[in-house]
């Protein structure tokens, strides 16, 4: 019924890279992220973990060039991210805050429009590649029946699918996604990591911040550790993620069997 | 949306043509629109081209741009109750214009007065954006606008206190209580340019205001650039309730309610409210005026005093209705 059911081809192009090297974002005199390196490319989940506080949003505002770096750099395709104007930038990495805030009780087709809002669109007057895009969102999300319905009469798991929706009807190759499962029941995490999942699943890159480990087991591909600004290991899961590392990062005391963690509770003393 | 824009339009039209048609002079529909054509007797001409359209005129232009900036404003602060008069915008180019009649710099030359309306409107709308980029919370930002208005009623207070001799206390006073009235199609000529651009200005920059729906942080994300937006709409209410403020002085709260009464009508989208909310505002002000013009007072009621007799219980019944979830 849709484009994406007959496209077994990725839908997006694979090629681009987010490339983040020795970032350091300063605030009002506080180190929030030191000397932080990674990539993310099409095709891999990436999960960020670490305390709160870690420096984990940061990170994700200093690698899209929205936090001022002191040093260092992020580059999309070669391209310096704080010197990107701000609708390239948009057209290419799709960014999914911590706070959501909607101000007004719009209707749920114009919160996921107001994602192609780099492509020029203007609400009420949805055509052409920006209709179609929005229409895939709303598929992929399943927000069909809920199209016409007011943002302030949503579930809180219903409102965290269309705020996905909205970050996946960009099109963008790459997503970052800060919390999208915070605050919702087992249930809704999982559908809203299997939406991550299938948006990877055909091409995109997505780097998801998560405070669930079990999660991140389930879903990553890789993992990056952040503690106190800085990231301690970039790894997958199966070679980053064992007791010890919950010790350290968290302060916990756990186990890891494969794909199965247990955490028992905090460290003593 | 369409019908709605077009029933507005024919409707401001209809109340301004009213507006010509009423009042203490009595006259026929033929004799107003013979006039108007610059036909007709000479006295009708007098009292409607010289006096009663260019009245009308100003009430909807002055109208237009409290609406539309206060659409802007709620839409840049995402907040319903941000509009010129809360925030103190319109008492800082009223303090402005009053500082430039008290020292007679009128004088000088008759743009004087709009050109300071418009910069006091402007060092305010500029604070309140500053003041926006500090705080989150809306009520902070509406009681830093409340202290800016009092601040400039003090000051304007203070001006009354000082002032020389009746005459120049009488024409301060009309400028606190906002009044149409006697304007001529010269003081309109004046405010226009800035009026204009202000307007333009706007809805150039109206299609940002639906992404900052997002909140700050996601509207960044999708685009936006959130300096170039804040400046367009900084730049854009000074000029327009700037412009407005040289020609009526202050006149509150249609900012407020002529945008909430349209919103639920664009889907709560602030880019679309702009235009109904100029229109729907203009209109009220046209229909406020007449209301004034035909009551039976010993003396004629003041334009900004019956707006803020309708329009303060419209704040506070809107203020009262608000989620209060994003504080």
């Amino acid at each position: 019924m849709t484009d994406l059911e007959h496209t077994s081809s990725p839908l997006f192009d694979t090629g681009h890279q987010l490339e983040v090297s020795n970032l350091t974002v300063r605030a009002d005199g506080m180190t929030l992220v030191e000397d932080a390196s990674f990539q993310l490319r099409g095709g891999e989940l990436v999960a960020l973990l670490g305390r709160n506080g870690a420096g984990k949003t940061s990170l994700l505002r200093g690698a899209i060039g929205i936090a001022p770096s002191a040093s260092g750099w992020s580059r999309l395709s070669g391209e310096d991210m704080a010197r990107m104007p701000s609708g390239q930038r948009a057209k290419l990495v799709s960014y999914l805050p911590q706070n959501r805030p909607l101000a007004w009780p719009n209707p749920v087709r114009d919160v996921v429009a107001l994602g192609r809002f780099a492509h020029g669109v203007a609400l009420g007057r949805l055509r052409g590649a920006d209709k179609q895009a929005v229409q895939r969102a709303l598929v992929a999300c399943d927000l069909q029946d809920l199209a016409d319905r007011s943002t302030a009469t949503l579930s809180g798991g219903e409102l965290a699918r269309v705020h996905c929706a909205r970050a996946f009807a960009a099109e963008a190759p790459l997503l970052l996604a800060d919390e999208p499962v915070a605050e919702l029941d087992p249930y809704h995490q999982f559908r809203v990591m299997d939406l991550i999942r299938n948006y990877v699943d055909q091409g995109g890159g997505a780097l998801v911040v998560l405070h669930d480990i079990v999660l991140a087991r389930r879903y990553a591909n890789r993992l990056i550790w952040m503690k106190d600004g800085r990231i301690v290991a970039d790894g997958p899961p199966e070679a980053t993620l064992d007791a010890n590392r919950l010790a350290e990062i968290y302060g916990v005391r756990g186990h890891v069997e494969g794909a199965r963690v247990v955490i028992e509770g905090p460290l003593q003393g | 949306m369409r019908t709605g824009l077009i029933a507005l339009v024919l409707a401001s039209l209809a109340a301004i043509f009213a507006a010509c048609l009423l009042g203490s002079t009595p006259m026929s529909a033929q004799q107003v629109l013979l006039a108007l054509l610059g036909l007709g007797e000479q006295g009708d001409q007098l009292v409607v081209v010289q006096i009663r359209l260019p009245r009308a005129l100003a009430a909807f232009a002055v109208g237009a741009a409290l609406g539309a900036s206060g659409a802007a404003l709620q839409g840049l602060l995402r907040n319903p109750l941000a509009e010129p008069g809360v925030l103190g915008v319109s008492a800082s180019a009223s303090l402005a214009a009053t500082v430039t009649l008290y020292y007679g710099l009128v004088a000088i030359s008759a743009w004087v007065m709009p050109v300071a309306a418009i910069s006091g409107a402007l060092v305010a709308t500029m604070l309140i954006a500053l003041t926006a980029l500090r705080t989150a919370s809306a009520v902070t930002l509406i009681l830093v606008g409340v202290g800016f208005s009092s601040f400039a009623g003090a000051v304007m207070n203070l001006l009354m206190n000082l002032a020389p001799n009746p005459f120049s206390l009488a024409d301060m006073i009309n400028w606190m209580l906002g009044s149409v009235a006697n304007r001529s199609f010269h003081d309109l000529a004046l405010a226009a340019p800035f009026l204009v651009a202000g307007l333009l200005i706007l809805f150039i920059g109206r299609r940002g205001l639906s992404a900052l729906t997002l909140g700050e942080e996601a509207a960044s994300g999708v685009g936006l650039n959130l300096k170039r937006q804040r400046i367009f709409v900084v730049l854009g209410t000074g000029l327009a309730t700037g412009a407005a403020v040289s020609l009526a002085g202050v006149i509150g709260f249609v900012g407020i309610v002529a945008p909430h009464i349209v919103r639920s009508m664009v889907d709560h989208d602030p880019a679309r409210s702009l235009l109904p909310a100029a229109l729907l505002a203009g209109l009220m002000l046209v229909l406020a005026d007449i209301g004034v013009r035909i009551a039976q007072t010993s003396s004629e009621l003041k334009l900004g005093v019956v707006a803020a007799l309708i329009g303060a219980p419209a704040f506070i019944w809107i203020a009262m209705r608000r989620r209060t979830v994003h504080d």
